[in-house]
């Protein structure tokens, strides 16, 4: 080895330093969400105070009333989601199991040109739709909205399903396939069925990505399609901090459960085939 | 139909998805910049985009690129930590800790740097009353270094956790033999897990620099007053002012930022590709 060793710290000292580093860290990670939470029960909380004056639930009724903006917008942003999940998958695991299993001509050039819209700003591309859409009414649209945010997921959900078939054994689907199963049995009955993790992990990537959508969202559904991450950001905005804060909370819940099982859906084996 | 035939098939409705609604827009961008009001072809939304926004365009690769490298910086230190590190403890809390903002929507963290960051913020609050600062010399954080922090604070976790899965698929022995020789953990690191990640760590912090480079609700919230980024400037010529072709300039100028980016990693996979052939 080149280079000086540094001399190995005693091991106590070791242990404080370690142990100030994670603090650090966890302050770091956890010091903004927690300002969120209060902000989030805040009554009042005025400067110089350091911690809100008063706490309650008076804006947690403001946001669920019946008919209040925040449920139909948390209402609009789930219909969309699942709407964008059905399209991008209907398109995505014919896709997937194509370049998995299929012999396809310019196979290269097709998996890149799926790769392109994670890989470029998107930027010029919701500004662009928009003006088209606006043109054949389609701003301001659920539809409209659907489809920009779909043909961004549709991408992660190609590259999934295309791992996920990928992963699975061909010489389970040739057993099925040398007992005198059709193509159509076998795939329904063996190849699917062993995607599935797969196919549900992409399925919640999408999901989540058109739930947490927000640049598309802002110039394709103005001025009717008011989704929570635009909600929320109007409420910023406007000063409102309970409300965006609250808003925040809700969009926070998915994105942390999903977090927290990402591992389960998206195996190692499954990871490995990716831009395979 | 032959077999070539149901391939293409299948995968025909999906690219068309990808060619009407993104492929096609981004051609319209192309034209639209060099497109003038009489019709023919201009240079003017370029000049004037540089005229009024040349600064932001400066300062929205320097807040890019520094918040790419500090990325980089945390995400080798603790996948490194996680792959290395000898306190079984530390390491399980670490693998815990670092990941919660894995799937935080970018507005979200935007907002939730505002009020964290803000003069009156808990971050201010915590520095005060540890005595670290006085009172007197707080300041808000809300400019370009709360644009930079929140991009950390959300990205980083993302480019850890595919560096740390490459670390820790690599072959043990190599750095159980320089660990045998007496090597310290952080030259273990830098001389021997580092190199053989590069790829990994490369393609995640390229796709966080394009990524980060379209970001319009972070700037927007923490920093919208000049100078500022490119994306809230398109998003006010297109608001207030219906001006497609500057617009369009703007988006095409930072197309030709995050080029870069992809011009670095292409530079980069090609020599460690001619370093790996014999």
């Amino acid at each position: 080895m080149r280079g000086r060793r540094l001399p190995a710290l005693p091991a106590p000292a070791a242990a404080i330093l370690r142990a100030v580093l994670l603090a650090l860290l966890a302050f770091a990670i956890f010091g903004p969400l927690l300002n969120l939470m209060l902000w989030a029960f805040a009554e009042r909380w005025y400067f110089p105070s350091k911690l809100p004056m008063e706490y309650g639930l008076t804006y947690w009724y403001r946001v669920f009333q019946p008919r209040g903006n925040a449920l139909a917008s948390l209402g609009t942003s789930v219909w969309i989601a699942l709407l964008t999940v059905v399209f991008s998958l209907a398109v995505a695991v014919p896709a997937g199991f194509a370049l998995a299993r299929l012999k396809l001509p310019w196979r290269g050039g097709i998996l890149l040109l799926f790769l392109l819209p994670q890989a470029v700003p998107n930027l010029p591309v919701y500004v662009n739709i928009a003006q088209v859409f606006y043109q054949i009414g389609l701003n301001g649209t659920i539809l409209g909205v659907v489809l920009v945010h779909a043909s961004h997921g549709l991408v992660l959900a190609v590259w999934i399903a295309s791992a996920a078939f990928a992963s699975i054994d061909v010489s389970l689907e040739e057993a099925s396939r040398n007992l005198g199963a059709s193509p159509w049995t076998c795939f329904r009955t063996v190849t699917l069925p062993l995607a599935i993790p797969g196919l549900i992990a992409s399925a919640i990537f999408v999901f989540l990505e058109s739930l947490d959508e927000f640049t598309g969202t802002y110039f394709v559904g103005v001025p009717d399609v008011t989704t929570l991450p635009l909600l929320m950001f109007n409420a910023t905005m406007g000063g409102n901090y309970q409300i965006s804060s609250i808003t925040a909370l809700l969009l926070l819940i998915p994105s942390i459960a999903f977090m927290l099982v990402v591992e389960r859906f998206l195996k190692a084996d499954v990871l490995a085939m990716v831009g395979r | 139909m032959n077999r070539r035939g149901i391939a293409l098939a299948l995968i025909a409705p999906a690219l068309l998805v990808v060619a009407l609604f993104f492929i096609a827009p981004l051609i319209m961008s192309a034209v639209q910049a060099f497109h003038g009001k009489d019709g023919g072809f201009t240079l003017e939304h370029f000049a004037k985009s540089f005229d009024f926004y040349g600064k932001d365009l400066l300062f929205t690769l320097a807040i890019v690129i520094l918040s790419t490298l500090l990325i980089g910086i945390v995400a080798i230190a603790i996948a490194g930590y996680l792959t290395l590190g000898a306190n079984a403890r530390a390491v399980a809390i670490l693998r815990w800790l670092y990941r919660w903002p894995l799937f935080i929507p970018f507005v979200v963290a935007g907002q939730v740097m505002r009020t964290f960051l803000a003069k009156n913020g808990m971050l201010n609050h915590v520095l005060i009353g540890s005595g670290l600062i006085e009172p007197l010399s707080a300041q808000s954080l809300l400019d370009w270094r709360g644009i930079v922090v929140a991009f950390v604070w959300k990205q980083a976790p993302f480019v850890t956790l595919l560096l740390a899965g490459a670390m820790a698929s690599l072959e043990p022995q190599h750095v159980e033999a320089a660990r045998n020789l007496g090597a310290p953990r952080w030259r273990v690191l830098y001389d021997i897990v580092l190199p053989q990640v590069r790829g990994t760590l490369l393609v995640g912090l390229v796709l966080s620099f394009v990524t980060m480079l379209s970001v319009l609700s972070v700037p927007l919230m923490i920093n919208p007053n000049s100078p500022t980024m490119v994306t809230v400037d398109v998003a006010y010529r297109i608001s207030t002012h219906g001006d497609y072709g500057v617009a369009n300039a703007l988006c095409l100028l930072s197309l030709g930022l995050s080029a870069i980016g992809a011009a670095f990693y292409l530079r980069h996979a090609s020599q460690t590709s001619a370093r790996m052939s014999p």
